[in-house]
Formats: structure tokens, C-alpha cells, sequence
């Protein structure tokens, strides 16, 4: 380990090394504006020069690697000199615009500009002005303030992994653009906002609208998909403003794809702010009384077996608990979370957790996915299936549909045929499972919630058995389910699925049409065909007014996932927790509470009264709620149902990354995003026409 | 004054015939497959030993930056390129070799990569270098049809191709690390260092960059012998050194002289002296435009080598001497340069990329005297807010010359800001 000494402090650090780290292991910060963790080292700002004993020159510590016996100054009279010179060429021509600039407050060039900057401007010239460019509806551009950090560049080409930015033009003409004028193809395309250490790249759907001072900020996590992101969720007043990444190595690292840092204005629109009843094929409001008297009125009488709940992609656990605890009461053995009719097994764990975990995918160095894009369906987890295959060694096999993946993949054929062959270990990609070490599959949904789903997911067991990637002795299993539902994981840990002769969302949709079920209680269901409840008297609870709302006898107000205090499971089977931001519009009620308030209105009383019970209960049903922010690894065992396959081709169950929930949908950033993804390619520059 | 027999460039002029057959009359190519077998360490050696410091301007020691290479060859082949991207204005010195001596090009490069274990030299060759790309590609053609170079070089068993690449006019692509990325098809951008080219060079892999007239030498002290080349010219700068004189002198010429000779003996001796005699001068930027600028003063004695310039505060560069005399604006002159820099500037750095266009305004109003006295403290004061804090030279390169000019003509810039106010004030009554 290299000794060296920091300002009269001796330090002994890890080789390889750089010198800024180094000296942020001492408690010294230095300035940067260049330098990011995830990124590759540019140098080129400058502002991290420190003085280096026996160097010609001042050395950038953020490019420096350690060596023993360095010894460095940072803060000698020299050092801060030559900061504050850089700060007067990074600010000469700098609009200072600070004050009409969305990033005021939270700007790396303002708070150094504090430290290093000078009182006055010395530079007499006129300043360079930028044309801005068009990168699409998600991020807004003033590149006169850029300071050609190229975060932005590097971001694009090696996390996002689509090289589309880049800058042209030499000296101070030099510009970051997309050469050809086009929007960004990124999912991820927002972390450049933050990345941005200045106000050249901001948020468009969130220009003007608040400064940092003024948002109250809550730490929640993302439930438009089922990564699971660690988010922070900023507020003024009742409104959410804007959604941005929290740290978490083991699920997002920093990062979180547009979806969820866009979609939160779709939170204001179409909501669910009061009960309302049908009366006369008409929703008219109600209070939660008539709601509730409505209901029971309904249900008087009307057997347990008559009686049918599904829970939707945002159900939180516990709300779930409570409608199954309900649903018991009720003597209904209809409950299922499984909207899409994935055919995923409950009774083992293993068989519909990503075991893997998304920081486990850094060892693997085989993956197969199967029937799934992972591009569109997590795009923060696909981020780091590229992270690993940038770090040289990974195969990419791949059985469901060609798409980019922002990664080299082979494409084995969309055919679950090609399943049966790896299986029997007769095809040509066997080999590379079988000499991988840390070989891992990836089952989607789009390869599960087809009627031969159970055979799908059992020929990818014995996959995953051949080639040896359940291997405890090493802690490693290669099998993975890829949910995309934020409520799967949860709904199935709490065996939120047909009981005793229950019937599936098939099955329910089979029984309401044909009369045999009555009632149907949809927790924020609005993935399943609305059509085929018949004459059902439904009953949905939610925030928006989608496809289950417009169906709905009966709708009781609850509230989204910035609003209460609930629990999900990611697809990894990892325990968080969202945090309520702001309250829910009017009546709106976190949703256990609703249902525990409906159980009272039709005598069979819920016995938990607190969030703390019901959490309680939670653990009760099933002790992994206990384990809240880790994974707890779940046994191997039996699961899937061998059978025959069919030859149908997989397709990813995501058609619109930006449209897959009742929120996104409501998102008029998202709807603009959908429509710019849809148009014809040669439509998305911005020379055409 | 350099003897004939010392010569190493006898065909600098172009007299003679530039292809093989003139070439090997001149003693090229001769016994090379003797200077091959001496091995990798004792090519090493004898360029150590000859003191030979780099021709690109720089002037680090050849052989020392060849010792820095891998001793061994592991699994990433070692590669040698040649810098063959003069672009410095004033020097025109590689293309004299590329143009007249290209085969003593080639046989040193092939030299070169024996001492430092590649197989495979890169030649970059400035864009507009057009028709010495072509005769730099005959010559090429030549060796590799004689057998002096490619599977089995010269009868040795050293195995050595030898590649032309053209740029595309950029001076920054001539920065080592800057031409590197420009060969390897990016655009062409300093890298940072370390790691340095012999460590991570081209294609990621040990690599030494060099100036063609550090490899065009090579052969000779080879064959002559280290002492040789080190008894020539003074201690620490040995040698001899293609020298470019321009400017405001009787005959502008590339000529071979001996490392040390007085600036003033060589303008006078092979330029036909400053245009209107010796008391005409005004001022001399010894070494291309990157070097801090001389007045007469210390033309009168100074010596043209790297040690005596670098006491004088400037540099011998590349050796391309701008004679300019009393008739000059020596303000404009400067100011000239800036812009050149500033529209150079690759645009990756800060201090640069911001400085150069900083510097180059404020030159401008200099010339005119559109500042105040103080601003020149300023100018000052930025260049040096450059000057060491930018990835590659060029940020050097740019506030040398300013710092040169302010350093020697001081008074003239406080002239023409004065006269300026003067003139305001007179029209103002």
C-alpha cells in the first residue's frame, strides 16, 4: 500500500488509487467539476490541480494515481491561485445567469464560484453565445452555459451506452451536441440532468418550476417498474415537482431511468380525489359512506366463492395483506396479483426472485435472457448488464426478440424451441454455459405469462440445473425471474394467489362473464381486460382513473406511491419501504386504511388498526418483511410445471416503455415521449421538414 | 561552422536524387543489417551516449525515452511512431527530410524499433504535406522492394512494416498523445499522463513517439559512433541540428548546423544576414512560434542551443528562426500568433480553451492600444493562469510568446495605449 503524505499528513491508501481519492479519504475535498465516480477520467476541467512535490507542473488529482512516497499540497497559497484561475476562465464566459437559471441552488459552479470565484470579472470581451440544441421533451438545453465538462458525453457512451452525444467544433468554438440534430434514445437519459454540474442541461418538464430551497424532500423508492430505484421524491405544498435518484449500490447506484424521474406529473392528472357510485350506468360522487353502504349493500348475502380481488402492478404489501386477510374473512379463495396471468410459481421463492441480485450481475460472465428486453422493462438494471460487459469477458445469449440492448448479444433465435435445445444441452450456446464459471438466465415475462409459461419457466430451471448455476457452496444462482410489476414480488411473498379450488385473473374474468362470480375488487388493477368482467359488480380502488375506474361500480380513492408509507419488493425480493411525500388529493386514503375501513362497514373487522400492525402482519404471513433494504436469499427447490411448449414466438409484454402504469399514462411528458418513440425514424431529427 | 564531412543531411537541398539509388550513394542503407544485429540495448546505448535530445521541440533525451519502453515484449506489440506532423509555424525542417532524405526516414525508423522492440512503425504525415507523402511512399515502396524493410529486413530477420498515415491540418494532432488518438481514428485530443505512450500508447500498447528528425538521425550515429555525435556541438546539447531561418534575412533557408552556434553567425553565414544589416534587427523567435521572443540585445550573443536558450528565458523548439526586423510590428506579430493558438486550441482543457481566446482579444486591443496600462499586468497574469495548468504544451505554447513580448517590449505596448489616450483626449478638446 503506497504511503504518501497529504498537507504534512501521512496517508497509506489502496494502490490504484487517485489522488483526489486519496485525499478524500483524508477529509480533503477537492473542487471538480469534471470528475465523476461512474465515469471515465477526462482532466479536463482543471479545477482539481493540486501541487505535486518534485512534479514540473501542478497534476489534475482526479487523472493521478497514487504513488509512494508523493508528496502533494492542496491547500497552499500556489493551489488556490491556480483554482481561482481556472474559476475565472470557466466563468468568463459563463452567462452568470444564475438568477433566471433552473439550476440555481444546487449548481457546482455557483457553490466553487463562492469559494474560488472573484468578486469582480477582469475579462473586458464579449462573452460566446451557443446555439442551443433539441434533445428532445425530457431534457432542456442552454449550452452557453455548458463548461465542456463532457459528463454528458461520457454518460452517453458508457453508462447509457448510446454513443449519440458528442462535441464537434475546436477551442472555444467546441460544442456538445448530437451532431445530426435528434432527440436522445436513452432510457436513462435524465441522469445527464444530474450529471450536468452546471445549467446547461436541465429538466424540461420541471423548468421554472421551483427552486431547491423550496421543495421538501423525501427518500421513497420508484415503483413504475420493479427495480425498485432508490429515489428522492422533492415537493412543495401538495404538488410533487420532480423525482431524482438516491444512492444504492446494490439496486440503482445513482442512476433511474426517465420513467421514473418523468412520470411524476402524471401523480396530478386524472386522479382519484372521492368515492363514487354507478347509479343508473352513471359514476356520481359520493362520500366514503354511501361508498362503503354501497358496497355492503351489494355483498349482503352473496357467497365467499361469488367473490373475487385482483391486485394491480402498484398494489403496495400492505394493502395486499389487508385484502387477502379480507378476502379470508369473506370466505373467497379468488385472490390473485398476477394480472398479466404470469404463470409464476408462489410455492418457491427462488423460482420468481431475481437471485442474482442487480449487484451480483457484476460477477456473471455468461447470461442468457429469455423472452425478455430488459432494456425496456428495467432499464436501470439493464444499465448494469452493460456496466458488466464493459468490463470485457460477458456473453450475451439471447432467446425472445432482436432488439438493441446497448450491449453486443447473440441472438439465439425467438423460438422456445431454442429452450428445449440448451436444455438438452443441444445447442451451440451450451458450450458457453458450460464452461462459464458464473453463468446466469434471465426469465421475463414475456416468456411467462403466455398459457405455456409453467413449461417455460420449468425448462429454464433444468437450464439453470445443467449448467450448474445454483450453486450454494459458492452463494451464487444464476436463476432470475425479471418482474415488471413494482407489486409482483410482494403479492407472491404474501401468497396472494388462488387459494383452495381460487381461480387466477383468467379464471375470475372466466367466472364474472359467465355469471359465477359477482363481486370483484380490483386494488388498482388496470392491466386486465375490463371487458370480460360482465355483469360483476366491481369494485376498484385506486389513484387514477384508467382502465378499472371507467369499469367500476363502486370506486374508493387511495393513494399513489408518493403518498404513503408502504412497502414493496423488488424483483431481487429486496424490502423498501416509499415514504409519504405529500397527501393524497382530497379524499384520497392510503389504501390499507381504505380496505381496513371497509372490512368495519361490512362487520368482519380487519384486526390491525396501525401501520405498525399491519407491518406486523406482514411479518407474521411471511418473515422476509422483517429484512427491510436487504435480500434475503431464497432456497432452491421445485417449481414450474414441465410441459410442452409452444411455438409461438416470445414477445416483450412492454410496448411503451413510457406508458406502463396508470401513472405514466397520465403523464403528459411521458404521452410526448411515446408519441416522439413511435414516430418513423427520419421524423426524429430536427432538419426534417 | 559545421564541416562538410560532419554533414549528416547532404541531400538537404534536394540536388541529388531522393530515391534509393541516390540514397545509397549517399551512404544510406549502408551495413544496416550489421547496426540491426548490435541489439536492441546497445542501439539503446549509443543514442544515450550521444546525448541526442529529441528535434520536436521539447528536447528530452532520445534514448532515454526509448529506455522507458518494456524490456520485454509481452503479449501487446511495441509500435514506434514518427511525428511527421510539422505544423509549428516557422519550422520547415521535416519536410525538407521527407521531401530530399526520406530513406535516412526509413532506416532509422527500422533502427529505432530494433531499439525499442517494435516490429511496426506508424509515420504521421501533416495533411498538407502532400506531394512529400508521396515521395515519403515511393521511398517506402523502394525499401520494401529491395528487401530493406518488411518480412525480413535488410537479410536480418527483423521483421518490420513500416506505415504512412496522413493527417488532416490539425496542429494539435502534432501533441504525441494527440496524434496517437488522431491514428487510432478519433478526434484528435491530448491524452492525459500518465499513463504515458510507453506504457499505453497506441492501440493501447507500448508505443514511442518520436520526431522525424530524432529517427533520420539515428542511422548516422549508429555508423559513426556515439562519440562522434556527442563531440560536436557543446555538453548536454550535442550534435548537429537542421536549423530553419525566415523572416526578414537576405536568403530564408534550411540548413545543417553544428548544436551551440551563435544565432548571429547563423543568420549571417547561411541567411545572407537581416535584411539591412545587423542593426535592422528588431527581435528573433529562436525556436517556432511557441518560444518566448528575443530582442536584438540578446540576439547579439546568444548561442542556438537548448541550455543557452532556456538562460535567456526562451527555447530552441524546433530551431525555426523568425528573423524580424526594424520594420515589423512586433505587437502584431505576437498578436498574430495568439489567434493562431486560438483557433489550435483542441478545446478539452479550461485554461486553454478559455485563455487562448482571452489572450488573443486582449492582443488585439494591444496592437491598437484600445487598454489600459494596467491591463497589461492582466495579459501577464492570464498567461500564466495557462501556462502549466493545461493537459498538453499548447497552453505553454500560447503564453510564451505574449509572456516574451511583454517581458522585451513593454515599453511599446505602454506606447500605443498612451498615444491612444493622448489622441482621445485631443479630440475630446
Amino acid at each position: 500500500m503506497p504511503k504518501l503524505t497529504i498537507d504534512g499528513r501521512e496517508v497509506e491508501v489502496e494502490p490504484g488509487l487517485t489522488v483526489l481519492q486519496a485525499c478524500e479519504q483524508v477529509g480533503i475535498e477537492i473542487p471538480r467539476f469534471c470528475y465523476h465516480e461512474r465515469l471515465s477520467i477526462a482532466g479536463n476541467c482543471r479545477m482539481c490541480l493540486v501541487d505535486m512535490e518534485r512534479a514540473p507542473k501542478p497534476v489534475a488529482s482526479c487523472a493521478m494515481p497514487v504513488g509512494e512516497g508523493m508528496v502533494i499540497h492542496t491547500n497552499t497559497e500556489k493551489v488556490r491561485k491556480m483554482r481561482k484561475g481556472v474559476m475565472e476562465f470557466l466563468l468568463i464566459n459563463h452567462p452568470l445567469d444564475c438568477p433566471i437559471c433552473d439550476q440555481g441552488g444546487e449548481c457546482d459552479l455557483q457553490d466553487q464560484a463562492m469559494a474560488y470565484g472573484f468578486d469582480r470579472g477582469r475579462f473586458q470581451e464579449n462573452k460566446r453565445a451557443v446555439e442551443d440544441k433539441d434533445l428532445g421533451p425530457l431534457i432542456a438545453t442552454e449550452m452557453t452555459r455548458c463548461i465542456h465538462c463532457t459528463r454528458c458525453i461520457r454518460f452517453a457512451t458508457e453508462v447509457a451506452g448510446v454513443p449519440e452525444l458528442g462535441a464537434t467544433g475546436r477551442g472555444e468554438a467546441m460544442e456538445v451536441g448530437t451532431y445530426v440534430e435528434h432527440a436522445l434514445t436513452s432510457e436513462l437519459s435524465g441522469n445527464m440532468i444530474d450529471l450536468c454540474p452546471v445549467g446547461a442541461l436541465t429538466s424540461k418538464p420541471y423548468a421554472f418550476a421551483a427552486r431547491p430551497w423550496e421543495l421538501h424532500k423525501t427518500q421513497s423508492i420508484d415503483v413504475l417498474d420493479a427495480v425498485g430505484s432508490n429515489v428522492r421524491v422533492d415537493a412543495r405544498g401538495p404538488e410533487v415537482l420532480r423525482v431524482l435518484p438516491r444512492l444504492n449500490e446494490e439496486v440503482n447506484e445513482e442512476w433511474i431511468s426517465d420513467k421514473t424521474r418523468f412520470a411524476c406529473d402524471g401523480l396530478k392528472r386524472r386522479r382519484l380525489d372521492r368515492a363514487y357510485v354507478r347509479r343508473d350506468g352513471r359514476l356520481v360522487e359520493a362520500t366514503w359512506q354511501e361508498a362503503f353502504a354501497a358496497i355492503a349493500e351489494r355483498l349482503d348475502g352473496v357467497a365467499g366463492p361469488r367473490i373475487a380481488a385482483i391486485a394491480g402492478d402498484l398494489a403496495d404489501c400492505e394493502a395486499m395483506v389487508a385484502l387477502k386477510d379480507l378476502m379470508a374473512a369473506l370466505g373467497s379463495p379468488h385472490v390473485d396479483c398476477r394480472q398479466d396471468g404470469a404463470k409464476l410459481d408462489p410455492g418457491n421463492r427462488a423460482g420468481y426472485l431475481f437471485n442474482t441480485t442487480i449487484a451480483g450481475i457484476e460477477q456473471a460472465d455468461v447470461c442468457l435472457l429469455v423472452g425478455t428486453n430488459p432494456r425496456i422493462e428495467a432499464a436501470v438494471l439493464n444499465s448494469r448488464l452493460r456496466k458488466r460487459f464493459v468490463m470485457g469477458g460477458f456473453t450475451v445469449g439471447v432467446i425472445g426478440e432482436a432488439a438493441d440492448l446497448t450491449y453486443r448479444t447473440e441472438i439465439l433465435g425467438n423460438d422456445p424451441a431454442v429452450i428445449e435445445q440448451l436444455a438438452a444441452g443441444k445447442h451451440p450456446f451450451a458450450e458457453r454455459l458450460q464452461a462459464a464459471h458464473w453463468p446466469m438466465v434471465i426469465v421475463g415475462m414475456g416468456a411467462l405469462a403466455r398459457p405455456d409459461g409453467a413449461a417455460v419457466l420449468a425448462a429454464c430451471r433444468t437450464i439453470a440445473e445443467r449448467f450448474e448455476m445454483v450453486r450454494e457452496a459458492d452463494g451464487w444462482n444464476g436463476f432470475n425471474v425479471l418482474h415488471t410489476a413494482a407489486a409482483r414480488v410482494g403479492g407472491l411473498d404474501l401468497g396472494l394467489v388462488p387459494g383452495e379450488g381460487g381461480r387466477d385473473v383468467a379464471g375470475i374474468l372466466d367466472g364474472a362473464a359467465k355469471g359465477e362470480v359477482e363481486v370483484v375488487y380490483l386494488l388498482g388493477a388496470d392491466e386486465i381486460d375490463t371487458g370480460g368482467l360482465g355483469g360483476a359488480f366491481v369494485i376498484y380502488q385506486g389513484h387514477h382513473g384508467d382502465a378499472g375506474a371507467s369499469r367500476a361500480d363502486v370506486i374508493l380513492p387511495g393513494a399513489a406511491y408518493t403518498e404513503k408509507n408502504a412497502t414493496y419488493v423488488n424483483t431481487e425480493g429486496r424490502v423498501q419501504r416509499t415514504a409519504r411525500a405529500v397527501f393524497p388529493p382530497g379524499q384520497g386514503r392510503e389504501d390499507w386504511t381504505v380496505l381496513r375501513a371497509l372490512s368495519d362497514a361490512l362487520g368482519r373487522p380487519l384486526p390491525y388498526d396501525n401501520l405498525g400492525q399491519v407491518r406486523d402482519r406482514l411479518t407474521e404471513v411471511n418473515p422476509v418483511f422483517a429484512a427491510v433494504g436487504d435480500v434475503v436469499p431464497a432456497p432452491w427447490g421445485p417449481f414450474g410445471a414441465a410441459g410442452k411448449m409452444e411455438a409461438a414466438p416470445f414477445a416483450s409484454p412492454v410496448a411503451d416503455f413510457y406508458g406502463t402504469d396508470p401513472i405514466s399514462r397520465a403523464s403528459p411528458t411521458m404521452a410526448e415521449c411515446s408519441a416522439l418513440c413511435a414516430a418513423p425514424q427520419d421524423r426524429k431529427t430536427g432538419t426534417d421538414g | 561552422m559545421l564541416r562538410d564531412q560532419d554533414r549528416i543531411f547532404t541531400n538537404i537541398y534536394g540536388f541529388a536524387d531522393a530515391g534509393l539509388k541516390g540514397a545509397r550513394a549517399r551512404g544510406d542503407w549502408d551495413g544496416t543489417k550489421a547496426l540491426i544485429a548490435k541489439g536492441r540495448e546497445q542501439i539503446v546505448e549509443e543514442v544515450k551516449a550521444s546525448e541526442l535530445r529529441g528535434r520536436g521541440g521539447a528536447g528530452f533525451s532520445t534514448g532515454m525515452k526509448w529506455s522507458f519502453m518494456p524490456k520485454e515484449v509481452g503479449p501487446r506489440p511495441h509500435y514506434l511512431v514518427i511525428n511527421a506532423d510539422e505544423g509549428e509555424p516557422g519550422t520547415c525542417k521535416d519536410r525538407e527530410i521527407l521531401r530530399h532524405e526520406p530513406h535516412k526516414l526509413i532506416e532509422g525508423a527500422l533502427l529505432s524499433a530494433v531499439g525499442i522492440g517494435a516490429h511496426a512503425a506508424y509515420c504521421y504525415v501533416r495533411g498538407e504535406f502532400y506531394r512529400e507523402t508521396e515521395v515519403l511512399e515511393r521511398a517506402v515502396d523502394e525499401a520494401y522492394d529491395a528487401g530493406l524493410i518488411g518480412a525480413d529486413a535488410c537479410g536480418s530477420g527483423w521483421a518490420f512494416d513500416f506505415y504512412v498515415h496522413r493527417g488532416a491540418g490539425a496542429y494539435i494532432c502534432g501533441e504525441e498523445s494527440a496524434l496517437i488518438e488522431s491514428l487510432e481514428g478519433r478526434k484528435g485530443q491530448p491524452r492525459l499522463k500518465p499513463p504515458f505512450p510507453a506504457n499505453v500508447g497506441l492501440y493501447g500498447c507500448p508505443s514511442t513517439v518520436n520526431n522525424v528528425e530524432s529517427i533520420a538521425v539515428v542511422p548516422e550515429i549508429l555508423r559513426r559512433g556515439a562519440a562522434w555525435f556527442a563531440g560536436l556541438g557543446r555538453p548536454r546539447n550535442t550534435g548537429v541540428k537542421l536549423f530553419n531561418i525566415s523572416g526578414h534575412v537576405e536568403q530564408p533557408c534550411t540548413v545543417e548546423e553544428e548544436m551551440g552556434i551563435p544565432l548571429r553567425e547563423l543568420i549571417e553565414k547561411h541567411a545572407g544576414g537581416v535584411r539591412g544589416g545587423w542593426d535592422n534587427l528588431q527581435a528573433v523567435i529562436p525556436g517556432g512560434s511557441s518560444v518566448p521572443v528575443l530582442p536584438k540585445s540578446i540576439c547579439d550573443s546568444v548561442r542556438m542551443d537548448f541550455d543557452s536558450l532556456h538562460e535567456v528565458k526562451s527555447g530552441l523548439g524546433t530551431a525555426a528562426v523568425i528573423v524580424m526586423d526594424r520594420s515589423t510590428d512586433v505587437v502584431r506579430a505576437i498578436a498574430r500568433l495568439s489567434k493562431f493558438y486560438k483557433h489550435e486550441s483542441c478545446g478539452q482543457c479550461t485554461p486553454c480553451r478559455e485563455g487562448t481566446g482571452w489572450m488573443w482579444r486582449m492582443m488585439e486591443r494591444m496592437v491598437e492600444g484600445r487598454a489600459g496600462v494596467e491591463e497589461i499586468d492582466l495579459l501577464d497574469e492570464v498567461t500564466r493562469q495557462v501556462e502549466g495548468h493545461t493537459i498538453c504544451a499548447l497552453g505553454d505554447a500560447a503564453a510564451w510568446p505574449i509572456q516574451g513580448l511583454i517581458r522585451h517590449f513593454r515599453p511599446e505596448l505602454e506606447r500605443r495605449i498612451v498615444e491612444r489616450q493622448v489622441a482621445g483626449e485631443g479630440k475630446a478638446a
